[in-house]
């Protein structure tokens, strides 16, 4: 790490670098939690690193209103310029690849696995952005119907998503379970990292300097067990998504919410442990990453439409 | 002039084919050969026609059947000019009437003053109706006041004669083009619009009847005016016979199941009907050997 | 001459048998050849159980309200016979099996089912109460469709999941509705067999004459025991089938209440599910549409099997020009709609499928008027004896009146108007459901872009409820998860193993 980043993140207690407050992002701006609360963000030897928000339902109510009022902005976008934005996303963190990687280490990464990671996290964004005009024509399909007409299928956004990140790792795991719904064209409410919500805030950053339209990812952090059934039992979330390790009593909560306006439900793996990733970043980071580029994840959270048409003279 | 009304053929076709699944038995089924058989123009529109031929034609008209002396006559003959005259003479003690085709059949490829020429010439030989062809080529090049005035001022020429206008919807090239065309000749004075000269394919289908009977409705909403129907050519067997009289009354309703509102232009249906009538008298399959070949 | 004249015909005295009203003869279909039994066990594990009078209900012929045969209510005990059944085959001959093998099973069904297709036609009719011309147009030949359709995939999966190995999920537990009953198992039943699957299937209480019949077909044709159990039963049935510990996927159609629960049920068991649920479809009809073909649409959109439809246009959003135009003419073509007995081939409705049914029906066209709304019905008698419902037209209604919000199931079409593109596409879309939505313009980039907006699985533009097994069906929002048909209906019977090739 050269001198410079080593400052611009450093909690250290030189006068020339401060310690940044990390703050919900939503609808493109980062306010505080309505509740004014804050948790206390701690290093492997329990030293305090960051406050960063507590938020409530209310906090989650606020990030759906906006996601849903932002769905039609990037869902009507053309898939060329979804794949831009997303690509305009890689671009700027691999610009900011030294704060994540200080920010990784700080809680207790080794450099080589928070190395490692953030060229994963471009790596896997930069996959996803050329998928975005592509997935219609690998899932899609023109239906030769038994009659005069035209039909074709094709797979369109689901509408707002709520996002339930892992734990670890701290960025990849946000990304692998969030750029399949920003290719789908959803927009999103994430639950980040409750004990890594670093990388996860300073990302909102990088969203908020790229092209991504505001409201379309917004990132909460707090406590899963305040955050998950207010989002599963919200009415206007049309689709929950998290990782597959997430504990069991949280996701039967999920599919047993769900019910309430009919939620789709999808979980895939995007957990690695911290012990982990350290002990052995090569092939964790290179199997994890093999099993997030999956072009499923897309088809999963997005729906499929069928149109018909008459042919005739 | 006329409005260009959005249709879709795949619609029309649906509608016809669910027409088509009524299933007419028994003594509805007698009342639908009846009616056909009345509603029938019999017709002989050949360059080979001689008063030989025409008079057998209306001597089929007047009985269709000997064997069944009460049957119904039909509605009308369908002849060329040069034999209205015969024809009349022959059915002037019947209610049978003549019609006589004009205006340069089957093309109206002639001058306006010809064609009106034709018609009073076949007026004054007795034609009770007057079946005349628009100009295609005009209709289809656009020239929609050319055609309107042709229909207007040969309707004049007719007197007290009805005029039917044939579309030769086999050449208008859409279903769109048929409505219009059908809006058009009502407005300009039609009493019956009719598809087809018997002389291009496709003559009458079921699309485009149907297309045409939407036009007599809706006109008849909007004027109050009843204008008949003719399909013309295609039509052989009885149950195409009975569809259309199915098509007439779930469109038009039972008004125009009459054959002052509604005609069939054929030359072989009479024979069909008059074998499937005998059938559903006798419970016997019948042969066309014993029906007169006019 | 004069008296010789076309409009001296109408005279009466010229022409004596006018028919001043023409209608239709009685034409029944021949019912000679779809016998059954008076009574039916369970098929489970290739045969039939023995029949119980203690553990039976009868079924009764909504056309006249009479009984015509008792079935058993499959018990826990049997569903768990059915399910050990599935269990078996699953991992015995049948799981075995290449695809090759087992599309060769489903195309015998696909054609036993063409060849017998008249019989199963008049037995869905007798039983449901749907006419003929439907069971024998639509729901058979449709049914034979889909079998043949999916015959044709289970050997050739691989090229369905580019970069993925599908395999079978195991038992599959099946809950199917009234309303399409031979269809509705079809549509279940090709796709599972299809993916490697054995399967468990409730056909619906009041409807499970076919079934029971498609049994006997999977039996001349030597589909290998337990591949295929039929279970007969009401709700409680049902229950311990989706309770039931070893089943590893549930495929549910029918209300979207019923479909909660069964999700609120299977929470904590991380089990594969899908669903077709509800429905509320807006029929948006453009002022630049053609109108004629749009009416009929409306026909086929709302009066197709009494309106027992889960995506059915229900609701008329017509632009303000042509309102009274397009409600005159609908008026106009209901007149000749014809109610009455199914069997008969011309009957346009037939009989509603239950008294329940009749009376939830009645009650919302009660409430609809209660809140204010004008209904037109059909003119017309109706039989006086079975369960029949006149299709209903409420006008005045508006947004938040309960006939427009609620899914009536039944031959009733609720009108609104409006102004603009925009305010059609927010009033079809402000609904919980999302299921099917139709469009009706002659304007191709409008199409498009109605399309897009709508939140519905199903779009039909310039035409309405059509169904084809090549075409992906299902809903967005509260009406279901998943979809049926076409590649898509794949899916919901396999789970997906990577392949290693991305």
């Amino acid at each position: 790490m050269d001198k410079q980043t080593n400052h611009t993140a450093s909690q250290s207690n030189t006068m020339n670098s401060i310690p940044k407050t990390y703050k919900n992002y939503i609808n493109g701006e980062f306010p505080r939690t309505e509740s004014g609360r804050y948790y206390s963000v701690k290093d492997p030897s329990d030293k305090h690193i960051a406050n960063v928000g507590l938020s409530t339902r209310k906090d989650i109510r606020n990030a759906v209103q906006v996601a849903r009022k932002a769905h039609g902005a990037w869902t009507d976008k053309t898939a060329y310029n979804r794949g831009q934005i997303i690509y305009r996303i890689a671009e700027i963190l691999s610009g900011r690849r030294e704060q994540f990687i200080h920010e990784m280490v700080l809680l207790g990464y080794t450099k080589q696995a928070a190395e490692q990671e953030v060229n994963a996290c471009v790596e896997l964004i930069v996959y996803f952005a050329g998928w975005t005009d592509k997935t219609t024509q690998v899932f899609g399909s023109i239906n030769p119907v038994a009659s005069n007409h035209f039909n074709f299928s094709r797979q369109e956004s689901i509408g707002v998503v709520g996002i339930i990140c892992p734990e670890t790792p701290s960025l990849l795991g946000m990304l692998g379970l969030l750029l399949p719904n920003m290719v789908a064209g959803n927009s999103q409410v994430l639950i980040a990292s409750h004990q890594y919500p670093l990388p996860s805030c300073t990302f909102a950053e990088v969203l908020a300097t790229s092209d991504v339209p505001a409201g379309i990812v917004n990132i909460i952090t707090g406590i899963k067990t305040d955050l998950i059934p207010s989002i599963s039992q919200h009415m206007d979330v049309d689709l929950l998504v998290g990782d597959e390790s997430l504990d069991t009593n949280f996701r039967n909560m999920c599919e047993l919410e769900s019910a309430s306006n009919m939620k789709r439900v999808y979980f895939w793996k995007s957990f690695i442990s911290l012990d982990e990733l350290n002990s052995t970043p090569d092939k964790t980071i290179a199997n994890c990453l093999n099993s997030l580029k999956d072009p499923y994840h897309i088809l999963y959270v997005q729906e499929v439409k069928t149109t018909w048409h008459p042919v005739s003279e | 002039m006329i409005n260009r009304i959005p249709i879709d053929a795949v619609g029309i076709q649906e509608r016809v084919t669910r027409i088509c699944t009524r299933s007419i038995k028994r003594e509805s089924k007698l009342q639908a050969l009846d009616l056909a058989l009345r509603m029938m123009d019999l017709t002989t529109l050949e360059g080979s026609d001689s008063d030989g031929k025409v008079r057998q034609l209306c001597n089929k008209a007047l009985l269709p059947y000997t064997e069944l002396p009460n049957i119904p006559s039909v509605a009308a003959v369908c002849v060329y000019p040069n034999r209205v005259a015969l024809a009349k003479n022959i059915l002037k003690n019947s209610s049978i009437s003549v019609a006589s085709v004009a205006t340069a059949f089957p093309s109206g490829m002639s001058s306006l003053q010809i064609k009106l020429d034709d018609v009073e010439y076949a007026v004054s030989e007795g034609a009770d109706e007057i079946d005349m062809v628009i100009s295609r080529g005009a209709f289809l090049s656009g020239e929609y006041t050319k055609v309107y005035d042709e229909i207007a001022q040969i309707k004049q020429a007719c007197g007290s004669a009805h005029l039917k206008v044939i579309l030769e919807t086999g050449e208008l090239g859409s279903l769109e083009n048929i409505r219009m065309a059908s809006d058009l000749a009502m407005k300009a004075g039609a009493d019956f619009i009719k598809t087809s000269t018997g002389k291009i394919s496709p003559a009458a289908s079921m699309p485009v009847v149907l297309v045409m009977l939407q036009a007599i409705r809706d006109n008849y909403n909007s004027t109050g005016v009843k204008v008949g129907m003719k399909p013309a050519g295609g039509i052989r067997s009885s149950k195409q016979a009975i569809q259309y009289l199915v098509m007439v009354k779930e469109t038009l309703g039972i008004d125009w199941l009459n054959p002052s509102l509604f005609r069939f232009g054929a030359s072989s249906l009479a024979n069909d009907v008059l074998m499937q009538w005998v059938k559903e008298k006798t419970g016997r399959y019948q042969s066309l050997n014993y029906f007169s070949n006019d | 001459m004069s008296e010789k004249k076309i409009s001296d015909q109408t005279n009466p005295e010229n022409r004596k048998s006018i028919p001043l009203d023409w209608s239709y003869a009685e034409a029944l279909e021949n019912t000679s050849h779809a016998t059954f039994n008076k009574s039916y066990g369970l098929f489970i594990n290739g045969s039939f159980t023995n029949y119980d009078e203690n553990q039976s209900f009868e079924s009764i012929n909504p056309a006249n309200g009479e009984a015509i045969y008792r079935c058993t209510e499959a018990s826990e005990s049997d569903v768990d016979s059915a399910v050990k059944a599935a269990r078996a085959a699953f991992e015995g001959e049948w799981g075995n099996y290449s695809g090759t093998q087992r599309s060769h099973y489903l195309y015998r069904i696909a054609r036993m089912l063409q060849e017998r297709a008249r019989e199963f036609a008049v037995l869905e009719s007798m039983d449901g109460g749907k006419p003929i011309r439907e069971s024998r147009d639509v729901d058979i030949p449709l049914a034979a469709a889909y079998f043949f359709y999916y015959a044709g995939w289970a050997d050739k999966l691989a090229f369905a999941f580019p970069g993925k190995h599908p395999k079978p999920l195991g038992v599959c537990a099946q809950i199917i509705p009234w309303n399409f009953p031979l269809l509705m198992l079809a549509w279940k039943i090709a796709p599972a067999l299809a993916c490697g699957n054995t399967v468990v299937l409730k056909p619906a209480e009041t409807t499970s004459l076919t079934a029971l019949k498609f049994c006997e077909l999977l039996k001349d044709i030597g589909l290998p025991n337990g591949v295929v159990n039929i279970i007969t039963g009401a709700g409680s049935t049902g229950e311990y089938l989706v309770q039931h510990p070893d089943i590893d996927k549930i495929a549910f159609t029918g209300s979207t209440g019923v479909g909660k629960s069964i999700q609120r049920s299977i929470a904590k068991r991380q089990i594969s599910a899908t669903f077709e649920l509800g429905g509320k479809g807006a029929y948006i009809l453009f002022d630049d549409a053609a109108l004629n073909e749009a009416v009929e649409g409306i026909v086929n959109a709302i009066f197709f099997n009494q309106g027992h439809v889960c995506c059915a246009g229900s609701r008329l959003l017509v632009q303000e020009g042509v309102a009274d135009r397009v409600i005159d003419l609908l008026k106009k073509r209901m007149q000749h709609l014809i109610i009455g007995d199914p069997l008969d081939k011309n009957t346009d409705i037939g009989a509603v499928n239950s008294r329940t049914q009749l009376d939830t029906i009645q009650r919302y066209v009660d409430t609809g008027i209660k809140e204010g709304a004008s209904c037109y019905e059909c003119s017309g008698t109706l039989p006086n004896k079975g369960f029949y419902f006149p299709p209903t037209l409420l006008t005045g209604v508006s947004q938040s009146s309960t006939v427009v919000q609620e899914e009536i199931f039944g031959p009733v079409l609720t009108i609104q108007t409006f102004r603009t593109t925009e305010e059609a596409i927010e009033k079809a879309n402000n609904t919980p459901y999302g299921l099917a939505n139709g469009i009706w313009t002659d304007k191709g980039s409008k199409i498009f872009h109605v399309g897009t907006k709508l939140k519905s699985g199903v779009v039909w533009s310039n035409t309405y409820n059509k169904f084809d097994p090549t075409s992906p069906f299902g809903g967005y929002k509260e009406s279901g998860k998943g979809r049926e048909g076409g590649i898509s209906g794949l899916h919901a019977y396999v789970k997906l193993e990577n392949s290693g090739g991305m």
